[in-house]
């Protein structure tokens, strides 16, 4: 296996473009990464393209609009995971050598569908009947089992939305760029106990790309690549209830273990981490996944500021916090979360997800991230989970 | 199938992991139990995802009493169904773990206990337009 290389990477900005096509969205986004690494349609040796709405074809109709240089096509689908899934087979097609330069790109177009997995035929869906399985019942029962377990409170989980959201008024390309304070979070209309709607992320159009080269070629178009130094890929092994409740927990813990072995870094040594906060209670919850704090330590952990923009809760957020906060705890990293505003207020068209995080982690390597450039950024982490249930971790060094 | 469609309309569980006996008192929860590895799966199993094993199943009945694992409440819910409700995860006594909705008790966060003992029972939930019946289980305190 060679070292290999992000040497350029873009995506547009999350929203709604119900007048275009999720092939155009995507083209806008390889067209751009193209440009950010000096490269041409005509050097990229194959294409990975994960879009989860469009499972067949996709990558081919991109093409159709970005050049049809007849380069082999791979169309990815794996939940939440699929742009991170089609990186990884970048990474590998790279790293083996089979090729010098490859493209990853990841897109989707959701519409104002509501509530992802709401849909069935209302005389045979369990949905409502059953139980739930939409998404909000999954990461609102996963926050319960922290808060059973540990005792956690909801305003730790919507601590997470509070960061995050003002993390995102320093992104101009996040779906939503508002801040809320914790009351407006913890008052907001509840969707799925104890997420409310500003606990949610939000559906959305979108996509991301990134140009990755084999090391050596790299220095050919960039004195400053970005090392891929781990692309890891784990599902959910057997665990007790897993079959009933979703399992996040344990495959990104192995993921993670994997991704740290790979890279030669651990947690201490992450400058910043974009994780798959789909919900305010899962973004706690890979707090301890990802080894960032102890198991049960995720609300001290918030509460403290250490994954806040600056390692610092902000001024005029001090006084909303300082209730949640122990003031004994001492955060044993100190790696800034989701300064892209997350997927909560980035927004999350699911196939586009995972390149752009990595998109993200590449700007702040590069000192190009702007307000929230997490100062001195060296080892970033990104960290995507799909349901049923795949989990990718990226690890990016400088 | 043509000849179904021309048959009376039935009585049918929502899911495989219930079985319905003559009367809904009669109903009860089905599990499978791989008798190489002895996991318990709630529901039928031809294979065995924990040991590999294309598997030889025992049925068992799997309990009606249980105690709350965890649990949310549903305020935006799809269009059929009525919100605010219950949805929980419910330990089954002997083994066993169940998606269902909690009735009995006014959906509010201070009514429902981790640990909070609760007993299945069964009911009509919905028809189709061949007007067959669908039966679901449900739990409510013990």
């Amino acid at each position: 296996m060679r070292e290999v290389a992000i040497i350029g990477v873009s995506m547009i900005k999350f929203g709604r473009y119900p007048d275009r096509d999720f092939s155009q969205l995507a083209a806008q986004a390889g067209l751009d990464a193209l440009k950010d690494a000096g490269a041409q349609m005509k050097d990229i040796e194959a294409l990975y393209s994960g879009n989860l709405y469009t499972t067949s074809g996709s990558g081919q109709r991109i093409l159709q609009q970005m050049g049809q240089t007849g380069i082999p096509v791979v169309n990815v689908a794996n939940a939440c995971a699929t742009g991170s899934t089609a990186l990884r087979e970048a990474f590998f097609a790279v790293a083996s050598g089979a090729y010098d330069i490859v493209m990853a790109v990841g897109s989707e177009q959701m519409g104002k569908q509501g509530l992802l997995g709401s849909r069935g035929d209302p005389a045979t869906s369990l949905e409502g009947r059953v139980g739930s399985y939409m998404m909000p019942a999954v990461f609102g029962m996963a926050g319960m089992e922290h808060a059973r377990e540990y005792g956690t409170q909801n305003e730790h989980f919507a601590l997470a939305s509070v960061k995050n959201h003002w993390h995102s008024t320093m992104n101009p390309l996040a779906q939503y760029q508002k801040e809320s304070p914790l009351d407006e979070v913890m008052n907001a209309r509840m969707i799925a106990y104890p997420n409310t709607l500003l606990m949610c992320c939000p559906t959305g159009d979108g996509a991301a790309a990134a140009v990755v080269c084999s090391m050596e070629k790299a220095r050919q178009f960039t004195t400053q690549p970005i090392k891929l130094a781990a692309s890891v890929l784990t599902s959910d092994p057997f665990v007790d209830r897993g079959l009933t409740l979703p399992d996040i927990n344990t495959l990104t813990r192995n993921a993670a273990r994997i991704a740290y072995e790979q890279a030669g870094v651990g947690p201490e040594d992450l400058s910043q981490v974009e994780l798959h906060d789909c919900f305010a209670t899962a973004e706690l919850l890979h707090y301890e996944n990802l080894g960032l704090c102890g198991d049960g330590e995720a609300g001290k952990h918030v509460a403290s500021g250490a994954p806040w923009i600056g390692n610092k809760i902000p001024t005029k957020y001090e006084e909303d916090v300082a209730p949640y906060a122990d003031k004994t705890y001492q955060p044993k990293t100190k790696a800034v979360v989701n300064a892209s505003g997350g997927l909560l207020s980035k927004g999350h068209p699911l196939g586009a997800t995972g390149v752009a995080n990595v998109a993200e982690i590449v700007w702040h390597l590069r000192g190009q991230a702007g307000a929230r450039q997490v100062e001195g950024s060296k080892v970033g982490l990104a960290h995507v989970i799909g349901l049923c249930s795949a989990c990718t971790i990226n690890i990016l060094t400088k | 199938m043509a000849e179904k469609a021309a048959t009376a309309p039935e009585t049918r569980p929502l899911v495989p992991h219930l079985t319905l006996g003559e009367t809904r008192d009669q109903d009860y929860l089905n599990g499978s139990r791989c008798k190489s590895c002895n996991t318990l799966y709630v529901g039928p199993r031809l294979f065995c995802g924990k040991c590999s094993t294309p598997g030889q199943f025992e049925n068992v009945r799997l309990a009606s009493e249980g105690e709350v694992h965890v649990f949310t409440i549903i305020h935006q819910a799809t269009p059929y169904v009525q919100a605010p409700y219950i949805a929980a995860i419910v330990d089954l006594k002997g083994g066993g773990s169940v998606n269902t909705n909690i009735v009995g008790i006014d959906p509010l966060p201070e009514n429902v206990r981790f640990g909070m003992k609760v007993k299945m029972f069964t009911e009509k939930v919905s028809e189709d337009r061949e007007g067959n019946s669908y039966v679901a289980y449900r739990f409510k305190p013990a």
